[in-house]
């Protein structure tokens, strides 16, 4: 019996070595381990032998059958590996294709840019407000100190419903209505649309967008209006952006100060991009004029406070190279795919 | 405002190249344009000598000319001419030189003219580009002959030989400041920035004897509108064009030369900022000089030619019978200098700035004069004006000044100062300039600090309050010397609760593909007809601009759509295959009784797909996905009634659209372009659109979303196919198997729609999968079938059978 045991080890080992297939590995199990399998019928002849031989002959049926198992699971791991590579082999596809990608939406530059904005300020504590863009004449211009016949409403071509109604020409008019319904301390921005009656061309357009600023505060000071753009535009343009504030005049601020971002082109020395100027001019700023404080309610001894206005277009189309400001209003696929 | 730097140069030596002029200027408030040359355009033209001119050989008006340009030897130019003579000096471009030629710059080499060599080219004045305004002897067609008034070195740049060379600065003059729209304003200014001294002297005349109350007289009838007002007399007036070097300024200036009394009143003008008027006596009837408002219905025809109708607030110059002039605006046809005047009246007055400013506008003429007085023109500006008009007829000697003249003068003289407090000044600038720096700066500014009050010179129209006083000292301190602080103290800012769904809105928006786009808020109010509004609809009531661009732009929209549909077309006529595109923008309302209209936000969206990829369902989801992401609760979809909450409704097809109730209230309506409103766009495919009303969907979704606790036990799904009507609406199939199914019931999805073979005509199939699912326990196949039997039930009355 020992033979037989021995002859069955060595036959299941040397089928297995020849197996093709998974199929053929399971074949090879059933036939030598199975219930009806040449070991199992070995075994069931054990009953014939002596007492002494069946421990004996038992320990050996058991490693055989151990090892036939030991053997029949490495070739089942050989073989599936096998498999595994030649799916793998099979599947190889031209990785050069092009994706499937699900397409997303853009946002428009120009509200990519304000998101932007209206981030850096909220880090800094200003609330966001806003205001009609239908608006009155009050809030556009008396309120701000530009009664009517003021020559600086000259600089704003208005578009007019009536009289006494008109769409704003900027969004200081959010100021105003800010200032009558809140104390102080004040910090906001109110970006939105606002108006002129300008023809639509590369630089121009009757309806564009202003982001307005407004701080008011016991010991608010010029510095600080100064810190505040200079934090703003250093996070909008980068850290070696460079400013330049120069006096200007705003009815409604005062002292009154232009802003300038020196030109990235030609650092301040002159090129066509600047129009030989060395900065770009940015936006506008100022002390909040103590007549429109005193208009609102605030008394001018106790606060002070600074107010800016910066085009929403201008940023957006240095941010992208935009040349053209009709690009942002035909709203044409091709360009908004590219934000 | 252009300044001539020859001219600013009678006043201050700022001793700096004109780029730190123009840099220091600026910074210190007088903002530069842009600087330039004259006749930067011209290069290697000189002064030539003609010392010979023959016939040319090979033409009948042609010439060759030998001219000494100051070489070794002549050179020799052929020109078509007929105005050279031997001995002339002209302007001689030579062989490799620059000239304009209809306004171009354009290169000048040698070559032949039939066979003759010319190595140049003469020029024209307006080769050179100048006119015979800037040399009236000169002949406008021909070359132009050097006068004694010009260097006539052979060979000096021509240039400089005629005194076309000039620097120009162009400022940006603010409102504020008017005294800066003139010469002697912008070397104050200049003296100022440079901290080096100013020299304006005071203008001083001799005249001759006489009275001018016995010549005329001028009476004010409204001294509110014109406080000052002065004039004097010159007799034996000579007319004839002014010297070289008046014309010179005057061009630099940007003002065409014109006769030499003229002339005196714009040189005047650009030089002391006050605008001035010349009349000739003869047209000034009975002699009398009225300030009065005009009467109503009188007409005048002004200079230039145009007969204007006068109201009642506007202030007039009127002789003793007519208006002779628009007081600081423009002068009448017949009272202005003639070349035979013999006697001048100057005018040299302060007008109110807003009456001024009204009138200009509504007779649509804005002049030198009116620009300037508009802004306020202090009532001392009038006398050293008339003075410097004085001198410069005397130094012209182009007539006799009388040595009286009228000055009626009713204006306040009294000066207020403002409080000097530097040490607020530095508070408010977040500075620590020492308060003698300070004073210094106000007194190079010629202000006079008293009493702990600065005054400010006369010219200084715009200095009210301390803050004023605190811009002058920060300029010239200089606004970048100033620190850059941190606001103190901590303030929390948040989006509100709009602000925060707008971005929900915006973010579901680009998430499902669709790119947001930027519209103008102002339509046609023929758009209304373009998207099949009913004559009678609401919207086409909408708020008007008065004054509009163009029809294009005239209303305030009343709907969003037009707009998004604009973008479609557009796209489509730039044959984009595919758009898709949402605007979250405002609509504007009138409300009757109210002066401002509401305003409120809307989501406009737009698709289409020239594949055909895209259909009803595309933007039904798109609509749906919306409402799931901004929490919106249980809501029916229903066709647009006659009476839906959406005018917009016509815009549809009839059959293919439908609105979002949530709560009775129509939110939202969506659906395919009408083919009409398609038609009318030239959109030639199908596509498809979407309003939602966005505050108040808002107002009904959860501010804030809950979790639910994720299911225990598992879910039994059962199919039905069911056979109906093909008009009974989907909807109304689901609402019956929910309503039947009750809490067990946790979905259920339509996964099929067959109309066709083996169904009877005007019935369709159509399938759908329920989950059901229990939290209390494993649902048993007894409890389901029990569920199925109710859902079959209710289906049945609503007219659904199980499809055998």
């Amino acid at each position: 019996m020992k033979e037989q045991l021995k002859a069955i080890e060595a036959k299941a080992k040397e089928e297995l070595s020849k197996a093709a297939d998974l199929k053929a590995l399971d074949d090879i199990r059933v036939k030598f381990l199975g219930k009806k399998g040449e070991l199992t019928g070995i075994l069931k002849q054990m009953g014939k032998l002596t007492a002494e031989e069946r421990p004996v002959i038992g320990q050996l049926a058991n490693t055989v059958r151990a090892d036939i198992e030991a053997a029949l699971t490495s070739a089942q791991s050989k073989l599936k590996s096998i498999a595994a590579a030649k799916k793998l082999e099979a599947e190889r596809i031209d990785v050069t294709l092009p994706g499937k990608a699900p397409r997303l939406g853009k946002a428009h530059p120009l509200n990519a840019t304000l998101a932007e904005v209206e981030e850096v300020f909220l880090g800094m504590g200003f609330d966001i407000v806003e205001g009609p863009e239908v608006e009155t004449d009050h809030y556009c211009f008396e309120a701000l100190n530009m009664p009517k016949h003021h020559p600086a409403r000259d600089t704003q071509d208005t578009f007019y419903i009536n009289e006494n109604v008109l769409l704003r020409t900027q969004t200081s008019s959010v100021q105003i209505r800010t200032m009558e319904k809140m104390k102080p301390p004040i910090r906001i921005i109110s970006p939105g649309r606002v108006y002129r009656s300008d023809a639509v061309d590369a630089t121009h357009s009757p309806m564009f967008h202003q982001i307005e600023g407004l701080v008011i505060d016991k010991g608010i000071t010029m510095a600080d209006l100064k810190g505040t753009l200079e934090l703003l535009l250093k996070r909008l343009y980068g850290e070696e952006t460079q400013l330049r504030f120069r006096p200007h005049h705003f009815p409604y601020t005062e002292p009154s100060a232009e802003v300038d971002l020196m030109c990235f082109n030609c650092h301040g020395k002159g090129c066509s991009m600047c129009k030989q100027e060395g900065y770009v001019e940015l936006l506008g700023s100022g002390m909040v004029h103590p007549k429109v404080l005193e208009g609102c309610g605030i008394d001018p001894e106790v606060y002070s406070g600074f107010a800016f206005g910066i085009g929403l277009e201008r940023i957006t189309m240095g941010r992208y190279s935009i040349n053209d400001m009709r690009l942002l209003y035909e709203n044409d696929m091709r360009f908004l795919n590219q934000f | 405002m252009d300044l001539s730097m020859r001219w600013l140069a009678d006043y201050v030596d700022c001793k700096c190249d004109i780029k730190k002029f123009c840099d220091e200027m600026t910074l210190s408030g007088s903002k530069v344009e842009c600087y330039g040359e004259e006749g930067d355009y011209l290069s290697n033209v000189v002064v030539g000598h003609v010392l010979d001119i023959v016939p040319h050989p090979n033409s009948d008006h042609m010439f060759i000319c030998q001219i000494d340009v100051g070489e070794s030897e002549p050179v020799q130019i052929v020109t078509g001419a007929q105005n050279v003579k031997k001995g002339d000096y002209v302007p001689a471009a030579k062989h490799k030189s620059t000239v304009l030629h209809e306004g171009k710059q354009v290169k000048i080499t040698k070559g032949k003219l039939r066979g003759e060599a010319s190595n140049g080219m003469l020029c024209s004045l307006d080769e050179l580009g100048l006119s015979v305004h800037d040399f009236p002897y000169a002949i406008e067609d021909g070359i132009f002959i050097l006068g004694d008034d010009c260097d006539k070195t052979v060979g000096k740049d021509i240039r400089e030989a005629i005194g076309f060379d000039d620097k120009i600065v162009e400022f940006e003059i603010t409102s504020n400041r008017p005294d800066c729209l003139s010469v002697t304003g912008l070397a104050r200014e200049a003296a100022a920035t440079f901290n080096v001294p100013v020299n304006i002297k005071e203008p001083t005349f001799k005249g001759v004897d006489g009275d001018i109350n016995e010549i005329m007289s001028v009476e004010i009838h409204n001294p509110k509108l014109c406080p000052r007002y002065m004039a004097g007399y010159v007799k034996n007036v000579k007319i004839g064009p002014s010297p070289r070097w008046m014309r010179e300024r005057l061009r630099a200036s940007g003002v065409r030369p014109i006769n030499n009394f003229v002339d005196i009143t714009n040189y005047v003008m650009l030089e002391y900022g006050q605008p001035m008027h010349a009349f000739d006596l003869r047209y000034v009837s009975g002699a009398k000089i009225n300030i009065r408002n005009a009467k109503a219905g009188e007409k005048i025809t002004t200079l230039d030619g145009q007969e204007r109708e006068l109201s009642e607030e506007m202030l007039v110059i009127a002789d003793a019978e007519k208006p002779v002039a628009v007081a600081g605006v423009m002068g009448g046809e017949y009272s202005g200098i003639m070349d035979d005047t013999t006697a001048v009246v100057f005018e040299s007055a302060c007008f109110d700035g807003a009456s001024v400013r009204t009138t200009a506008k509504k007779l649509g003429m804005r002049t030198d004069a009116s620009a300037r007085f508009e802004k306020g023109l202090d009532a001392e500006n009038p006398y050293p004006a008339l003075m410097r008009a004085f001198e410069l007829v005397e130094l012209l000697g182009c007539g006799e000044v009388v040595k009286t003249y009228i000055d009626c003068d009713k204006s306040d003289k009294e000066r207020k100062g403002v409080t000097y407090d530097p040490a607020w000044i530095n508070g408010f600038l977040g500075t620590d300039i020492p308060e003698a720096e300070m004073t210094e700066y106000l007194t190079r500014l010629n202000f006079e600090i008293k009493e702990g009050k600065a005054y400010a010179p006369y010219y200084r129209i715009d200095i009210e309050c301390k803050s004023d006083l605190a811009e002058e000292v920060a300029r010239l301190y200089g606004y970048n010397k100033i620190p850059d602080t941190i606001i103190r103290g901590v303030a929390e800012a948040k989006l509100t609760r709009k602000q925060r769904f707008d971005r929900t809105v915006t973010n579901a928006m680009v998430g499902m593909g669709v790119n947001e786009i930027t519209t103008f808020s102002f339509i046609s109010p023929k758009y209304f007809d373009k998207i099949r509004l009913p004559e009678n609809s609401p919207l086409r009531n909408t708020v008007v601009i008065s004054n509009p661009l163009g029809e294009d732009t005239s209303v305030m929209r009343t709907t969003i759509l037009p707009s998004v549909l604009e973008v479609m077309a557009r796209n489509y006529s730039l044959r984009n295959a595919e758009c898709c595109a949402f605007e979250l923008g405002n609509e504007y309302l009138p409300v009757d009784g109210e002066v401002l209209p509401t305003e409120p936000e809307r989501l406009g969206v737009g698709i289409y797909d020239t594949a055909g990829k895209i259909d009803f369902y595309t933007i039904k989801g798109m609509v749906e996905e919306l409402l799931d992401k901004c929490g919106a609760p249980a809501y029916d979809v229903a066709r647009p009634g006659e009476d839906s909450a959406f005018g917009e409704a016509a815009a549809f097809h009839p059959g293919r659209s439908a609105v979002i109730i949530i709560d009775g209230k129509e939110i939202a309506i969506f659906g395919e372009l009408h083919p009409e409103t398609l038609e009318n766009y030239g959109i030639g495919c199908r596509a498809y659109a979407a309003k939602v009303n966005i505050p108040e969907l808002m107002e009904l979704c959860a501010e804030q979303k809950t979790y639910k606790p994720l299911p225990k036990f598992p879910a039994t799904t059962r199919d039905l196919s069911l056979i109906c009507d093909d008009e009974l609406p989907a909807a109304v199939i689901e609402k019956t198997i929910r309503g039947a199914a009750g809490d067990i019931l946790e979905s259920v999805s339509l996964f099929d729609i067959y109309k066709g073979q083996q169904i009877e005509a005007g019935k369709k199939s159509i399938s759908y999968s329920l989950t059901l699912r229990s939290h209390e326990g494993t649902l048993t196949d007894e409890q389901a079938d029990k569920t199925m039997e109710k859902v079959l039930k209710a289906l049945k009355e609503a007219g659904a059978e199980l499809r055998m």
